[in-house]
């Protein structure tokens, strides 16, 4: 389980991050949602070490892992798919699935994870990690290299952008996999998409750096609608919002 | 044929297995140099190898039409203080598709300075098709410094292929490499270049590529890392005078007190000459580092990582 204690986090004299308090349990799926800038991704990155808060306390399983570092979290077992995932000159694929996965692992086990978020594994293991790759290709590789790591908790954020919805539908079932496959793992998922927000145990609505909400999917909507203007624009549209 | 090898001491085979991935003796035609003399030479049908009388080297004369077939020229300084020139020259046939394999590797434990500086000329008859690989490697436990300055000609003939990589990442002082082409039309060229230079090594590159057939290309891609106060200097010169196709590819990561430069020229003299030039320098790039220990690995394993890739 993870538990964030009145987190707070300022950066350049900004409050990005007011008073977080937050348990994930063991075997959850939670979708967190907010407008463009509302700190999800720092959030993200606090929970995995990125950012060091400047206030309040963060367990990890009872531990206190406040001021551990990024590679002794990811070690116990935490993990953090980038919204925008970085490039290697040099790292292909493969590489990186086997880093993720702390082995040498099988080809065919490999393949596995390419073919789960929809590559075909045959033409992507031996690519390099670079701007050959589209922007969505970059997002599914992210993706099949935490399934590979098999965290207990994973966060990914914002995984459905650059992928087309129809492609998405199908990327739901390797967050439902990872899910079931890794006992009393916990997914959070960083997201507009309502068939994220449509499988979440619980959605965790964040406004300006506060919890605003916590809730299902009826409680939350209409307050993340009512809270951004963007959204009130596609409202009108129909009630849609994938931005 | 028994393993000529065998007479060789237990550094120059670590020397050979470095430079040529040579632990037996070699299939195919070899000619392997040791401290200023040839110790081994082998000969096929299709590929002689000629001693020069008039100067230190060798030709190597591939006939027409040979196919896969490999010529190993490695050379081993194990003498301290010892300065070798070698000339050698390829002609390779019409039609011929070989992997040639150079390298040096110099092994100085003295306080004296070793240097070999290896010339190499590279003729393609019509439709020839070269792999040449060429490695460069240096150990010792002293101050002797080990100097390597490899000079690579290269002469292309219409509808030639040449395909060099030139690998250095350790042990090397100081270096020059200047390789220059000439190509004629329907040729392509391609170099791929890797280099590590730590302490107070120095490593210049020079690339002068002329594209003067019709549909000739070049494309040379360089990756080097520079670690401690070593300098590097990577400098490239494409003239295009025809419709011809030249990217040059400049990326080094810079480490420590470490400086590098980087160069670039193109030339059209053409309107159909269509030449690019790219170069980055830069240190490690933070969120590679970031994105590897979210994996689980440290930042000193992350940046090992980062850097084997880079120079793979
Ligand atoms: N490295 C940074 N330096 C300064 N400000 C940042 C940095 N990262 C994020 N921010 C600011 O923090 C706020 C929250 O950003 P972010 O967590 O990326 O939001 P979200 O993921 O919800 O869009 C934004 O105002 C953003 O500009
Ligand atoms: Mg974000």
């Amino acid at each position: 389980m993870l538990e964030l204690k009145n987190v707070s986090f300022f950066k350049d004299n900004k409050h990005i991050l007011r008073n977080i308090n937050l348990k994930i349990d063991n075997s959850k799926l939670i979708a967190i949602t907010g407008p463009n800038g509302s700190g999800k991704s720092s959030l993200a990155k606090i929970i995995m070490g990125i950012f060091t808060p400047d206030s309040g306390q963060i367990l990890f399983n009872g531990q206190d892992i406040t001021n551990l570092d990024i590679t002794e979290r990811a070690k116990l077992g935490i993990g953090f798919a980038f919204q925008q995932p970085v490039r290697f000159k040099g790292l292909t694929v493969r590489d990186l699935i086997n880093i993720a996965a702390g082995n040498n692992i099988k080809l065919s086990e490999a393949c596995d994870y390419l073919s789960d978020v929809g590559l075909c594994a045959k033409e992507y293991l031996n690519r390099e990690i670079t701007s050959s790759l589209s922007g969505g290709e970059l997002k599914r590789i992210e993706i099949a290299m935490l399934a590979a790591k098999k965290s207990k908790l994973t966060v990914f954020d914002e995984p459905e952008a650059g992928i087309d919805l129809w492609s998405f539908n199908s990327l739901i079932t390797v967050f439902e996999k990872m899910h079931k496959e890794i006992a009393n793992s916990s997914i959070v998922i960083i997201s507009h998409q309502e068939k994220i927000l449509n499988i979440a145990d619980e959605i965790v609505l964040l406004i300006d750096g506060e919890i605003k909400e916590i809730g299902n999917k009826e409680k939350i909507l209409p307050l993340l609608l009512e809270s951004s203007k963007l959204c009130k624009v596609m409202q009108e549209k129909g009630g849609n919002f994938n931005g | 044929m028994d393993n000529i090898l065998d007479r060789l001491d237990s550094i120059e085979k670590h020397i050979l297995k470095e430079i040529a991935d040579i632990e037996k003796t070699p299939i195919g035609a070899f000619n392997i140099r040791e401290n200023g003399k040839a110790i081994a030479k082998n000969v096929t049908a299709n590929i002689d190898i000629i001693p020069k009388e008039d100067k230190p080297g060798i030709d190597i004369i591939i006939k027409p039409n040979t196919k896969n077939e490999s010529v190993h020229i490695p050379v081993v300084l194990t003498q301290s203080g010892l300065k070798d020139l070698v000339y050698n020259d390829f002609y390779i046939g019409e039609n011929s598709d070989v992997i040639i394999v150079a390298g040096c590797g110099i092994h100085n434990s003295s306080c004296e300075t070793s240097e070999h500086d290896g010339i190499h000329s590279f003729h393609l008859g019509k439709n020839a098709k070269v792999k040449y690989i060429e490695k460069h490697y240096g150990e010792g436990s002293k101050e002797g410094k080990r100097i390597l300055n490899p000079q690579t000609y290269i002469y292309q003939e219409e509808g030639s292929s040449f395909e060099m990589e030139s690998i250095q990442i350790e042990g090397v002082t100081s270096t020059i490499r200047e390789t220059t082409a000439k190509l004629a039309k329907d040729t392509n060229l391609i170099i791929t270049e890797r280099i590590m230079t730590h302490n107070d090594q120095t490593a210049k590159t020079v690339f002068n590529v002329e594209l003067n057939g019709e549909n000739s290309r070049v494309h040379v891609a360089s990756r080097s890392i520079a670690k401690d106060n070593s300098y590097q200097e990577f400098i490239s010169d494409v003239i295009g005078n025809t419709k011809c196709f030249g990217h040059v590819e400049c990326d080094a990561i810079i480490m420590d007190n470490a400086k590098v430069t980087s160069v670039p020229k193109i030339v059209a003299n053409n309107i159909d000459a269509s030449l690019v030039h790219e170069a980055v320098i830069g240190k490690i790039a933070g969120e590679q580092v970031v994105k590897l220990m979210t994996l689980g690995l440290t930042e000193k394993e992350a940046e090992e990582q980062i850097i084997n890739g880079f120079l793979k």
